[in-house]
């Protein structure tokens, strides 16, 4: 059963914009035109078939794995898997594909390409990348890296975080992702020239600490709210749905116990020989049938595991305004001391506590011309504040704009997609239930054909 | 190979042995339709049935020194022995008891059905749980259904007594010898004798009996154990469910949807919980009923060596008397009578015997077959249900980012 991924026919202009080099608050009006257009052009459908603008239609897909060996940073030797990348040109007229690009990358560049996006379009609800590590294993599956099923399920997942960037009206257009698709050589250094480790944001690293924001947006306290909350009931949806397969799985085994019994019970009768064989039979048939169901069911599981890791990425985005609001309003705070200070030394009233109000009433009065200076000084605070703070205020409702742009398709996208897994859920209990019913039932009538012999 | 072992067949397919075709679709009527065909069938023996007895209806009843629980009996015959057409008497497990010793001791050469253990361990089984006391009614019919059928032990006298007397209690204090002339004979007869050989179809018969409750042991094990995994499994449905809720409480226009599979697995748990309910009621007690019958029949088949064991030890002594043409003795003449009718009696117990567990047998593990049909489709149903809900489309909400402003 297939992930429900996006369409996996996707635009790409060749020459895209260049990443931003200025500042993080969004791309401004012009992302967010283009983004109005893709989505009116999209509306009832995906965004990604409709944008008619681009030249041509690409394909993107992981087609292989492959375990390879090398040298790490610190010239030791290391095992890791190495992904193949296909980028196909889709000609319109006849629908043919041709191979235009093919490249291996490893698990640790697709991160690169990941921290990169993250910083540079921090108003966007990255697509996440599927999980570094198993979790969430029922007892069955390794918890190995190497392990050949979890390779596989993280080349699907990793196909689908690509698919998801190319079908982005914003993500697919950046220059560092279509080099990631084309340039194998040199496109970690490429990144890295871009300097976008040192515009990160540090304290958006760390998860827990809470600023005092007196004027966040309540949309966005809300959604960050909801992401907490998604994430926690995934978490515990996935925990459970693991142990639940487990124990599905033991119940199903310990009918294989039946087969061999029935066998030894048949041969020493006569008239009911037969139809203990087959039962005995189709009892081994029945045990063996849970392996297929619940490798099925993994692909449920990795389709709610997106979306659990996508809660995340919501998060980060309701992260950078509360770290920008509080930015704001600590430099207003900041503003609205400087002139306090300067309202006081122009009228000689002394509210504010200053080290210079203090040393002032210890050693005496200062001269006219030393307040002067002073208030001349900040003065010129003042205005740099007050330029910063328009400017910062300019950036922070920009932000704002865009991200929630964003988050509203992320929302259309969440619901149709989880809306299909449900679907596809629902379909495979039905076959499953429909196998199995038709297994016992035929069994049925072949022991009752064979006592009726 | 023949045409049912490929599993997608239709069942309409399939043509029984004697010309008949299954009625209806795969649906689990067709099997149990099957299934009453067959039954039908073996019935039809000639035996013209003129005695019929039920039990039904328990009661509990609490008195100073105990409390217990007593099932109605109901007897309807036509058959001389019984003075009224119908009897309607009221007995409790302990009488059960007295009834089957009774029988062994004056039907010695015949197999006496078993009865349900007497035994519980108090603390884990509740006595007075419904299950429990439905369980044990249902074994108790059934034995009581077996002595009905069998043309010798249900002229017995202590039967008869047992069906109809008010009090049996008078009966119990009396403690009326109403032995057969072969139970008083086998009675008699004493160990120590060592048998030389066993004839080849006692010691088939033996030997078969061991196997077949070594199997049915093992059985019982593994059902138990699968009981013992679905408990847990369910345990962790019905955790799975209600997570589902939850979500749906976050959300808008997911919300119907999630709070349909969590509905939908509520129902399927549910549904498991039914199925393993009936394993743990019908199909684990006749398992262990077998195994017990089976120990039964083992010592009927040593008491029948033993009477063969004296009879040639006797034999034996007569002729190891130098005599000319000794004449045999009539107490000799005697064992060998009763070697001959224990042999009769048993061999065609035996038939009897194979022929009701083939029934049994059959009803038993089609029965649960079917149990396991109707699991599947109530949740293939709750499944069904839920298609068009997931599918429903929501208004369309139009981007917020439209606004410009």
């Amino acid at each position: 059963m297939e992930q429900a991924t996006p369409d996996p026919e996707r635009q790409l202009q060749p020459a895209p914009l260049e990443p931003l080099g200025r500042s993080d608050a969004g791309l401004g009006v012009t992302v967010d035109e283009e983004a109005e257009r893709a989505r009116e052009e999209g509306s009832g459908g995906d965004t990604m078939t409709h944008n008619n603008f681009w030249l041509k239609k690409i394909e993107i897909s992981v087609s292989e794995a492959e375990k390879r060996t090398g040298r790490n940073a610190m010239n030791m030797q290391e095992t890791y898997t190495a992904y193949l990348i296909e980028t196909r040109s889709v000609e319109h007229t006849d629908g043919q594909s041709v191979l235009t690009d093919s490249l291996w990358r490893r698990y640790s560049e697709f991160e690169l390409l990941r921290n990169y996006l993250l910083v540079y379009y921090p108003h966007i609800v990255v697509p996440p990348l599927p999980e570094k590590r198993a979790e969430f294993v029922w007892h069955k599956l390794s918890a190995d890296n190497m392990d050949p099923d979890f390779v596989e399920r993280r080349r699907i997942g990793l196909e689908n975080f690509l698919l998801r960037i190319a079908s982005h009206p914003i993500l697919c257009r950046d220059k560092i992702f279509y080099l990631f698709l084309t340039q194998e050589g040199n496109w970690k250094e490429t990144v890295n020239e871009t300097g976008f480790q040192l515009k990160a944001d540090s304290r958006l690293k760390a998860l827990n600490a809470t600023f005092r924001v007196k004027n966040p947006d309540k949309r966005f306290t809300d959604l960050k709210h909801y992401s907490d909350e998604l994430q926690s009931v995934i978490s515990h949806l996935l925990r459970v749905r693991a142990r639940v397969a487990d124990r599905l799985y033991g119940v199903y085994k310990v009918h294989g116990n039946y087969g061999r019994v029935f066998s030894e019970w048949s041969a020493i009768e006569k008239e009911m020989g037969d139809g203990l064989q087959s039962a005995g039979h189709h009892m081994d048939v029945y045990a063996s049938s849970i392996d297929d169901i619940l490798e099925d069911e993994e692909h449920y599981a990795d389709q709610l595991k997106e979306y659990l890791f996508y809660a995340e990425a919501l998060r980060a985005v309701c992260r950078k305004h509360e770290l920008m609001q509080y930015d704001l309003e600590i430099a207003a705070q900041d503003l609205a001391s400087k002139k306090q200070q300067c309202e006081e030394l122009a009228t000689g009233t002394v509210r504010t506590f200053s080290l210079k109000g203090m040393t002032t009433k210890l050693f005496g009065q200062e001269t006219p011309e030393q307040r002067e200076a002073r208030i001349k000084v900040l003065e010129e605070q003042i205005n740099e504040g007050e330029q910063q703070l328009k400017s910062k205020n300019l950036e922070g409702r920009e932000f704002v704009k865009n991200a929630w742009a964003d988050i509203e398709r992320f929302k259309e996208q969440k619901n149709r997609d989880l809306k299909e897994a449900l679907i596809s859920y629902a379909v495979m209990q039905i076959s499953m239930c429909k196998k199995l019913s038709g297994l016992h039932l035929v069994w049925t009538n072949s022991y009752l054909c064979f006592s009726a012999l | 190979m023949s045409p049912w072992s490929n599993w997608e067949t239709e069942t309409k397919d399939l043509i029984l042995p004697n010309g008949g075709t299954p009625a209806g679709t795969s649906s689990p009527a067709s099997s149990s339709s099957l299934l009453n065909r067959l039954q039908l069938d073996d019935d039809i023996d000639g035996e013209t049935r003129d005695l019929f007895v039920v039990v039904d209806d328990p009661k509990k009843h609490v008195c100073t020194m105990e409390t217990y629980i007593t099932y109605r009996i109901t007897t309807k015959s036509t058959r001389v022995e019984f003075d009224l057409p119908e009897y309607s008497v009221r007995r409790r497990y302990q009488d059960f008891d007295w009834l089957r010793s009774k029988l062994e001791e004056s039907q010695p050469t015949h197999l006496i059905p078993p009865l349900p253990e007497k035994f519980v361990v108090k603390g884990v089984v509740d006595r007075f749980s419904e299950e429990f006391v439905e369980t044990r009614r249902k074994a108790l019919d059934k034995f009581l259904k077996r002595i009905t059928d069998h043309p010798v032990l249900s002229f017995n006298e202590h039967f008869n007594i047992f069906l109809t007397a008010k009090d049996l209690n008078i009966y119990k204090k009396q403690g009326i010898a109403l032995l057969t002339r072969m139970g008083e004979s086998v009675k008699h007869v004493t160990g120590g004798y060592k048998l030389r050989t066993r004839p080849l179809e006692f010691a088939a018969i033996g030997d078969y009996l061991d196997t077949f409750a070594l199997k049915l042991g093992t059985i019982d094990r593994i059902a138990q154990r699968i009981i013992k995994e679905e408990i847990e499994y369910l345990v962790e449905l019905r955790e799975y469910g209600p997570v589902y809720s939850t979500w749906s409480a976050l959300e808008g226009e997911l919300a119907e949807p999630l709070e349909g599979v969590s509905a939908c697995i509520g129902n399927c748990s549910t549904a498991l919980e039914e199925l393993t309910d009936d394993m743990t009621e019908d199909f684990l007690p006749v398992l262990r009923e077998y195994i017990l019958y089976s120990d039964s029949m083992k010592s009927v088949l040593k008491k029948r060596d033993q009477v063969q064991a004296e009879y040639e030890a006797k034999l034996e002594a007569v002729a190891l008397r130098k005599e000319d043409r000794p004449k045999v003795p009539a107490d000799v003449e005697k064992c060998q009578d009763r070697m001959e009718c224990f042999n009769a009696d048993l061999k065609a117990d035996m038939e009897r015997w194979q022929n009701n567990k083939r029934q049994d047998f059959r009803q038993l593990l089609m029965g649960m077959a079917d149990k396991n049909i109707q699991y599947y489709e109530k949740c293939l149903m709750a499944w069904e249900s839920i298609i068009p809900l997931l599918q429903e489309k929501q208004e369309a909400k139009f981007p917020v980012t439209a606004v410009l402003s």
